[in-house]
């Protein structure tokens, strides 16, 4: 990535902070490897891994067969004999045959080693929907993971937090989901430090401060719950909070916010039930029962199949119905 | 103490109709006749056309993503005429469209898929085919158990499942030829060899020689074919076919072809593919041998041509029409056929568009209000 000319043009995409957290974690670890159906000579479907190739070499940006559980599997092998695998999975969908490995195996070595065998791998995954993509290239499946004791999940939706979180994960002695937000992909561009950086896994980020009401979210929702602040009165003074990691949830941050709100709406694409909504929707009952002015409210995705794009929006979070959602918990 | 060949095997390929257009008579025997073959070609003319016209719809925006069939035309054909129609039973990937068209799914289905509309896949009573399948490789099992439900009913039917030589990669793939040929259910495997898997070549993909030689180590009858030849194509799937509905089991087939267009519209394969090699399958183009072949019989000529080209348009035109005319569905639709009684939760969440609670729990309100 000739990196003069990309800051020269504002900054870096969520895409070119990926890469450029890529190439230098390769760079400084010889360990590091990455693999993945197109991820070599085609620089991934969605050019994550551009250039990484030419610059590393084929041994270590594999293009592997089209066999996610054998992605999944061999880089368990690679973690245990002393690599970093860095496996890409081309789209959330494509989990499903990996789903033994990273949750039978990955996830409980450690603990069914006594610690013994550790798994350092980091997972890339494309997710979520909004870019009108076909068929089980859309949906959101982090609570799925979340769930998996053994296993961090992380989502930036920032190329800031996307470099410093990666750079964290791939450093990490256990397997991380890193989730990566199709819709910001290229969205915008922002600022990004050269220098090696590290975001800590378990930290949110508060967006914006506020004192009326505080909204959670991750992942591509955090720019539809700005949409939907600016629509709202100036008066109503909102805390965005960005979760960025998924597990281990930063429970302090959301805790404070909202014993100091005493209002509070979670936002995400996937579906309600079961969803990370509930079970933060828990913490805040656990922590601040005596606090709140109003219910938890969540404001989700549907529990239905993720439908096809002609309906995508109607059935993702979008920001009028999140300004909806915080108007009612505002007024209650 | 004996050191021995315990197995050994080989694996045919078949050409019966090359490149230019020449037929090998003794192969082609019994197969296809020439009002057949010209029937076909006109099949690929629409299909040809329709691809190109998808493809236009996607660059000005008015259709996602679309993976074009071009260049495997004959692969589709050959093998989907080599089925009864309303009779067997196809489980595609999504490179055979016109295996499905031949098999009476309305040409509009398909572009609806691709423009984000699951009508697409709501395929009409009487047409057997499933939906188009977008993950890799699983849509082979299903062919099985299909297959495996007409060996226990006894039904004379059979199932022809298409994958690419991507998908032979899977373990779903592995387990679904296993599973097929221990229960020796009546199922064509029919691999669309088309050498690349998006931007991986089919030597990085696998390091057999051949595909067909996978299907060997499931104990299943094998063969390779020219993809491009209608002729072998379809000689080879009747033939497995027969096979099976006289209780002879699976077979396997690699159909050898060429994705000539790029993976989909989101992908550009000059980034990955050796120019050169794309013009040579040009020469290879299904296409240009079966209208040789036409010609050379006499049945076939630029005014014939013409003709089908218009005659294409025009239905690919309507096709559009027809698709583009459907009215958008209502929010309903994302709710009402997730089970066939939905669950309260569910219904309330479709009549009311929201997840968020305020409101909506009658009791709590009332409470509120008596505050
Ligand atoms: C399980 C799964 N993994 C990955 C993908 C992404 N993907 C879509 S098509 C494709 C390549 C398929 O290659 P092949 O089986 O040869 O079929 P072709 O597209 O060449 O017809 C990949 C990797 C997918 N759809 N499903
Ligand atoms: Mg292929």
């Amino acid at each position: 990535m000739p990196r003069t000319e990309v800051m020269n043009t504002k900054g870096l995409t969520l895409v070119d902070a990926i890469n450029e957290a890529l190439a230098q974690e390769m760079e400084r670890d010889e360990r590091v490897v990455v693999l993945g159906e197109d991820v070599g000579l085609n620089g991934g479907v969605f050019r994550v891994t551009e250039g990484l190739q030419k610059r590393f070499g084929a041994e270590r940006v594999a293009d592997t067969p089209l066999a996610e559980s054998g992605i999944m599997g061999t880089a368990i092998g690679l973690a245990m004999a002393g690599m970093r695998p860095v496996p890409e999975i081309q789209f959330e969908g494509f989990l499903g045959p990996a789903y033994d490995q990273l949750v039978n195996h990955a996830a409980r070595y450690r603990t069914r080693s006594r610690g013994a065998v550790t798994i350092p791998l980091t997972v890339r995954v494309p997710v979520g929907g909004g870019i009108h993509a076909p068929e089980l290239h859309s949906d959101s499946p982090e609570a799925i993971y979340a769930h998996h004791p053994g296993l961090k999940v992380v989502m930036p939706s920032t190329p800031y937090d996307a470099k410093g979180l990666l750079l964290s994960a791939i450093r990490d002695p256990d397997p991380v989901v890193f989730f990566e937000p199709k819709r910001v992909y290229r969205s915008f561009r922002e600022s990004v430090p050269e220098e090696d950086y590290t975001i800590p896994i378990g930290q949110a980020k508060v967006v914006a401060e506020g004192t009326d009401v505080t909204v959670v979210t991750w992942g591509a929702p955090v720019f539809q719950c700005l949409a939907a602040m600016d629509e709202l009165p100036e008066d109503a003074s909102i805390e965005l909070i960005d979760l960025r990691t998924i597990y281990p949830i930063d429970v302090d941050t959301i805790v404070e916010s909202v014993r100091k709100t005493g209002r509070c709406v979670v936002v995400h694409e996937a579906p309600k039930t079961a969803g990370l909504g509930a079970e933060i929707a828990t913490i805040i009952q656990e922590h601040c029962f005596l606090h709140l002015e109003a219910p938890v409210q969540r404001c989700t995705g549907f529990d239905t199949v993720m439908p096809y794009y002609k309906l995508e929006l109607d059935y993702l979070p979008e920001s009028p119905r999140i300004q909806k959602a915080i108007e009612e918990c505002l007024a209650y | 103490m004996p050191r021995k060949v315990v197995y050994e095997a080989r694996v045919e390929y078949v050409q019966i109709l090359d490149e230019e257009g020449r037929l090998d008579a003794r192969l082609a025997a019994g197969t296809l006749t020439d009002e057949q073959v010209a029937f076909l070609y006109e099949q690929m003319v629409i299909c040809r056309q329709y691809d190109e016209v998808a493809f236009k719809l996607q660059r000005s925006g008015r259709m996602g993503t679309y993976p074009q069939n071009k260049g495997q035309e004959a692969a589709a054909l050959g093998s989907g005429f080599a089925a009864k129609k309303g009779a067997d039973f196809l489980v595609p990937c999504y490179r055979e469209n016109a295996a499905l068209f031949l098999h009476g799914l309305p040409m509009e289905h398909i572009l609806l898929h691709w423009m984000g509309d699951e009508r697409g896949n709501q395929i009409p009573e009487g047409v057997n085919v499933t939906p188009i399948s977008i993950p890799i490789g699983t849509q082979m099992l299903h062919a099985t158990g299909i297959a495996w439900a007409y060996k226990i009913r006894r039904e004379p039917r059979c199932v022809i499942t298409y994958f690419g030589d991507g998908a032979t990669s899977e373990g779903d793939f592995h387990e679904a030829a296993n599973f097929a040929s221990t229960l020796q259910v009546p199922c064509v495997f029919f691999c669309q060899n088309n050498q690349w898997a998006i931007s991986v070549p089919r030597e990085t993909q696998t390091a057999s020689e051949t595909i067909a030689q996978k299907a060997l180590a499931y104990g299943m009858p094998t063969v390779q074919v020219d993809g491009n030849d209608l002729f072998a194509v379809y000689k080879e799937t009747r033939d497995a076919l027969d096979r099976a509905r006289s209780g002879g089991g699976p077979s396997f087939i690699e159909a050898v072809t060429y994705r000539l267009g790029d993976h989909t519209t989101a992908d550009d394969a000059r980034r990955y593919r050796d120019p050169e090699e794309v013009a040579a399958w040009q020469q290879k183009d299904p296409m240009i041998r079966t209208r040789k072949y036409l010609e050379s019989k006499g049945l076939w000529d630029d005014n014939r041509q013409r003709a089908a080209e218009e005659r294409a348009k025009a239905i690919v035109q309507e096709v559009v029409r027809t698709a583009e005319g459907i009215e958008k569905p209502t929010t309903d639709d994302i709710f009402n056929f997730t089970f066939a009684d939905l669950p309260a939760e569910i219904a309330r969440q479709r009549d009311t568009l929201r997840t968020s609670s305020i409101g909506q729990e009658p009791t709590q309100a009332a409470l509120r209000a008596g505050h």
